[in-house]
C-alpha cells in the first residue's frame, strides 16, 4: 500500500510540475519569437487549398503556407470588435489579392476561437470573408496563443529555408485595409 | 486509514486533471476590454426544471431595454420562440453569447423564430452592457423584479440570484419543444440552436 502511495504522490508532484510549466507558452505572440505549434486541416475547397499553395488531405502548419508573410487574425463569431471589423479584414483581402507585387507574398487566414465549424461558417457567410477560416472549437490553438483577447493580429514571416517568425502583432486597433497593409509591408520587409 | 488516504489520493488526482483538461470559455472579445467580472469556475448546473417539453410554456411579462413591455403570449399563433437566459451582464461567457445570435439572425428567421434575451439584471445594467454589443435585433428583457421570477417559473434560478444560461424553443402554439440548460460555463453550440429550430418544421 506504501509503494502505492509513494506512486500517486509521484505523478501528482510530476503533473504538477508540468501544469506550473505551462505558462511558458502561455503568452501572447510576440515580434521576434515563433508561432506555436498550431496543426490546422489542409481545407477541403481547392480554391482555398491553391490560395494557400497546399495539396492534399490531412493537417499543415502555418510555416508551410506557400507565402513570404502570412497575415493570422484570431476572431470568434462571437465577438463584436470582430464583426465589426471584418469587412475591413476584407478590404485588406482584396487590396493585397489585386496588387500584382505582393499578390502571391501575402496570405491571410483567421482562426476562430472557441468557435465550431458550424459558427465559422456563419461567420464566413454573413461577412462574406474570402479567405480561409479555420475553427478552434475547444480553444486549443487561442490556448497556445496566451488566450488573448480578440481580434488579435499576427504576422509571420516565412523564410526561404523554412524557418519563420514573428514580426509583428497586435490586440485590435485594426487601423484600416491600407495602413494595415503598410504595417505588414515595413514589419516584413517586403517594403 | 490507508483507504481514506487513497480515496484521497485519487480525488485529488481527478480534480487536478478536470481543472487543466477541461477548456473554459471565457469573454474573449476585445469589446469589452477590462469590464468583464471573472467568475471562476462555477457549478455547471444549480437549479431544478420546473418545465418540460411538450408542456405550454408559462407567459410572462417583462419590460425590455427598449422601453416596451414583451409578454411570450403576445407570439402565440405568430412566431416561434427562442428564449435565451444568461446568468448575468458582465460576466463571461454571456458577454460573447448575444453578439454570436446577433449575426445569426437568418437562423431564427429561416424557421420564423423571434429570440428574447432575458437576464436578471435591471434595465440601466442590460442598457449599458448590450451597447457594447452593437445594435441587437432582438428584444433584451429584464427579470429583475419580482427579482428573477420568470427564470424561478422556468426553474432556471440558481441559488445565488442569477439565472442558469439556458434556451428554451417553444413554438407557434405555445409548447416547449427544446430545453438545453447549459453548463453556465460554457457557450451552447449554435448548431444545437439552429438544429433543434429545423425540427420545429416537421
Amino acid at each position: 500500500m506504501k509503494k502505492l502511495l509513494l506512486c500517486l504522490i509521484s505523478i501528482i508532484l510530476l503533473f504538477s510540475i508540468l501544469v506550473l510549466s505551462a505558462p511558458a507558452t502561455n503568452k501572447p505572440p510576440e515580434k521576434g519569437e515563433q508561432l506555436p505549434v498550431i496543426n490546422l486541416p489542409i481545407p477541403k475547397n481547392s480554391d482555398e487549398r491553391n490560395y494557400l499553395g497546399l495539396s492534399g488531405t490531412g493537417l499543415f502548419k502555418i510555416p508551410q503556407i506557400k507565402s513570404k508573410v502570412v497575415i493570422i487574425e484570431i476572431f470568434s463569431m462571437y465577438c463584436p470588435y470582430c464583426q465589426k471589423d471584418a469587412p475591413g479584414v476584407n478590404e485588406l483581402y482584396r487590396l493585397i489579392e489585386n496588387n500584382a507585387d505582393i499578390k502571391d507574398k501575402i496570405k491571410l487566414i483567421g482562426l476562430g476561437a472557441g468557435n465550431s465549424s458550424y459558427e465559422v461558417g456563419v461567420y464566413k457567410n454573413n461577412y462574406s470573408v474570402p479567405f480561409p477560416l479555420f475553427p478552434d472549437k475547444d480553444f486549443e490553438i487561442h490556448k497556445a496563443c496566451g488566450e488573448v483577447r480578440t481580434p488579435y493580429f499576427i504576422v509571420v514571416k516565412i523564410n526561404e529555408d523554412g524557418t519563420h517568425q514573428i514580426v509583428h502583432s497586435q490586440l485590435g486597433n485594426y487601423p484600416g485595409a491600407q495602413p494595415f497593409l503598410e504595417i505588414v509591408l515595413k514589419a516584413s520587409g517586403i517594403k | 486509514m490507508e483507504k481514506k488516504n487513497l480515496s484521497i489520493l485519487i480525488l485529488a488526482i481527478g480534480i487536478l486533471l478536470v481543472l487543466v483538461a477541461v477548456p473554459i470559455a471565457f469573454a474573449i472579445s476585445d469589446a469589452y476590454k477590462g469590464n468583464i467580472y471573472q467568475m471562476g469556475t462555477l457549478k455547471p448546473v444549480d437549479s431544478v426544471l420546473k418545465v418540460k417539453t411538450g408542456q405550454t410554456a408559462p407567459d410572462f411579462v417583462l419590460p425590455s431595454v427598449s422601453g416596451e413591455k414583451v409578454s411570450l403570449n403576445q407570439f402565440r399563433g405568430k412566431k416561434n420562440v427562442v428564449i435565451s437566459f444568461v446568468p448575468a451582464a458582465w460576466t463571461p461567457v454571456c458577454s460573447d453569447q448575444w453578439p454570436g445570435y446577433n449575426i445569426a439572425k437568418d437562423i431564427f428567421t429561416q424557421n420564423d423564430a423571434i429570440l428574447l434575451g432575458i437576464t436578471v439584471d435591471n434595465i440601466p445594467t442590460l442598457f449599458a452592457w448590450t451597447n457594447q454589443m452593437g445594435q441587437l435585433w432582438f428584444p433584451v428583457l429584464s427579470d429583475f423584479w419580482p427579482h428573477g421570477a420568470v427564470a424561478q417559473r422556468y426553474g432556471v434560478l440558481r441559488s445565488n440570484g442569477v439565472s442558469e444560461r439556458a434556451l428554451f424553443v417553444i413554438d407557434k402554439k405555445g409548447i416547449i419543444r427544446y430545453i438545453d440548460v447549459h453548463d453556465i460555463n460554457k457557450r451552447p453550440p449554435l448548431e444545437d440552436l439552429a438544429g433543434a429550430l429545423e425540427k420545429l418544421k416537421k
